[in-house]
């Protein structure tokens, strides 16, 4: 059981982060509202608790490290960071402007915090073994966070990775699949099945929980349960596309599409009138 | 000039890699050897033998060795990353592409069988198009030495330069040109012959077939001028442009396709002052299953074609 402040402050973060994205997004005129507002719990839970880490120095050597390996939702990952202290927020309204550093995809040369390049999916996972090699090698005891998409495992590399990372016994790679069961051309089901997902990872050496994406009081509790077991653990989070904006829930739409003017207004009402709930 | 001879010492590259190597990790703890089961041809098992900690084999999985590369060295590692050519660059681009030359990490991709001469296993192992692949990467650096002696010294100045580095090296032994070390320098190229006639521009092993086309020529009284280009990337431009200059005719010479390798950099190099050109390279086919000295001179990877262009260009321009 987790204190009921925490749970409420990390609700009210998480709401945050999807008012970013929605913003962000809107300003770009381009980007992925779908699959960022899908893991802003996820990402709340991460970076406003269960993480390791100091936005005052982003290279700190002993930092839980976070490989967004679903690129796509970097509104999200920004989002979490600016709010953590990395950069300020005013520059999430400059996503993927020219001449300014939030790529539309995570680039860790320009942007503080963000631990890996990525964008081309399927190939954080294997950047996540050679982090977790790396504190293995060096006797510390930071793990490593990787985000990936359920669509992304589709690609092969991902397959690659997770064979090696139960090969080398690394419990210190965490693994969090968005499974909100939507790709660009349509359901994974029907696009190119992933299913059955928990049993495939459990096939490669993985421990595997599958969670509520959206429920924070789960996803502590599971960061919580994880045993370093010398397996790696995937949580299957299971999530809905545009969680948190109705017109967004579930639909393949605005996977990569920002929203217009009017849907924008719609969005940010919707968001603010839950936060007054919240906090009521 | 440098002093480059000739000699009927013959020495693998790979046997100087692995030997570097690991007087590199006994000095460096931070260095870290991968390698995707080929680790007995690459000879990096030798490191591995040496330093167990630090040596982890992938298997059949090049791309993701490329990304777990890329996870050590955004850890503070210095990682070297060994396979055949074709897989290192070929099956493995994306990864070398979005995980490494993107983020600048520092990375040192090492291959062995490229070119031509790999021989009997044919065009799908003959790899002839890595040195155009690396190169069009931003923040690569890309590398070819002539001989054990060079490749001795390769290896430490890329554990010292900051960023990643493609060095590509043969399967065939190859004959000592430098008798002594020190003369490498990442983006510099050595004149190891003076002449004004032509200059042939060499890089990799194909610079000890420029000094026998050296002596082929001087014997017709033509004076060549020879140049080891060992980095292609950064290509020396200002001895290119000095060369040419000098002789108004430059031929370069490669183990790899004539697009987008050594000849393309040197062209690009002096193209705002140009001279004729002539790239001997594999002229847009891919290899095929033979002998590596056969295939060598079916393609036209020697001295004696060197000399045979050399000639014709002389009479020509």
């Amino acid at each position: 059981m987790h204190d009921k402040a925490l749970i409420k402050d990390l609700k009210r973060k998480a709401l945050e982060i999807r008012k970013w994205v929605i913003e962000s997004v809107y300003r770009a005129g381009s980007g992925h509202p779908g699959g960022s507002l899908s893991i802003a719990d996820v990402m709340a839970c991460l970076y406003f608790h269960e993480m390791r880490h100091n936005p005052k120095d982003p290279k700190w050597p002993d930092r839980d490290r976070l490989v967004l390996s679903k690129g796509h939702a970097a509104p999200a990952l920004y989002a979490a960071l600016a709010l953590a202290g990395y950069f300020p927020v005013e520059e999430l309204k400059n996503l993927r402007k020219i001449g300014h550093f939030l790529q539309g995809h995570p680039c860790m040369k320009k942007v503080p915090g963000v631990d890996m390049s990525t964008g081309s999916l399927g190939h954080g996972l294997s950047v996540a073994v050679g982090m977790a090699l790396a504190g293995k090698l060096d006797g510390k005891d930071y793990r490593v966070f990787v985000i990936l998409g359920d669509g992304e495992v589709q690609e092969g590399q991902i397959w690659e990775a997770a064979n090696s990372a139960s090969h080398y016994k690394l419990d210190n790679i965490i693994a969090i699949l968005d499974r909100n069961g939507l790709q660009i051309d349509g359901p994974t089901e029907e696009i190119m099945h992933v299913e059955p997902i928990a049993w495939r990872w459990q096939a490669f050496g993985w421990d595997v929980i599958e969670i509520d994406g959206h429920d924070i009081e789960e996803i502590l509790d599971t960061f919580h349960e994880i045993k370093m077991n010398e397996k790696p653990t995937i949580i299957i989070a299971n999530t809905i596309k545009g969680k948190g904006v109705s017109f967004m829930e579930g639909t393949l739409s605005f996977h990569g599409k920002p929203p217009s003017e009017e849907q924008y207004k719609k969005a940010m009402s919707e968001l603010e009138q839950e936060e007054r709930e919240l906090n009521g | 000039m440098v002093n480059a001879n000739i000699t009927n010492k013959m020495r693998n590259l790979r046997d100087a890699y692995s030997s570097a190597l690991i007087e590199l990790g006994s000095k460096n703890e931070d260095v870290v050897v991968l390698d995707a089961d080929l680790s007995l041809s690459t000879k990096t098992k030798r490191f591995g033998t040496v330093f167990p900690d630090r040596f982890f084999d992938m298997g059949i999985a090049e791309a993701n060795m490329m990304g777990v590369a890329a996870g050590l060295a955004a850890c503070g590692k210095i990682v070297f990353a060994s396979t055949f050519a074709v897989f290192a660059t070929g099956r493995s681009y994306d990864a070398i592409r979005q995980s490494i030359a993107y983020p600048e990490l520092n990375v040192k991709i090492v291959a062995t069988h490229a070119g031509i001469s790999v021989g009997g296993d044919g065009a799908s192992h003959q790899m002839l198009e890595d040195i155009a692949l690396m190169r069009a990467l931003p923040n690569m650096t890309v590398i070819a030495p002539a001989d054990a002696t060079e490749m001795e010294d390769v290896v430490p100045a890329i554990a010292e330069h900051s960023g990643p580095c493609y060095v590509r090296i043969g399967r065939a032994d190859a004959p000592i040109i430098f008798e002594t070390h020190g003369e490498f320098k990442i983006g510099r190229g050595l004149v190891l012959r003076d002449g004004s006639d032509v200059a042939i521009i060499a890089t990799g092993t194909m610079t000890a077939e420029a000094l026998k086309a050296y002596d082929l020529l001087k014997k017709e009284g033509i004076e060549a001028c020879i140049v080891h280009m060992p980095t292609i990337k950064p290509i020396d431009k200002k001895l290119a442009r000095k060369v040419a200059g000098k002789t108004g005719r430059i031929i370069t010479c490669e183990e790899h396709t004539i697009i987008g390798g050594l000849g393309d950099a040197v062209s690009m190099a002096i193209a705002e002052k140009p001279v004729p050109m002539r790239r001997i390279g594999v002229n847009d086919v891919f290899g095929e299953s033979g002998e590596a000295r056969q295939l060598m001179e079916k393609y036209g990877l020697t001295a004696e074609n060197m000399a045979k262009v050399a000639k014709e260009m002389i009479k020509k321009y």
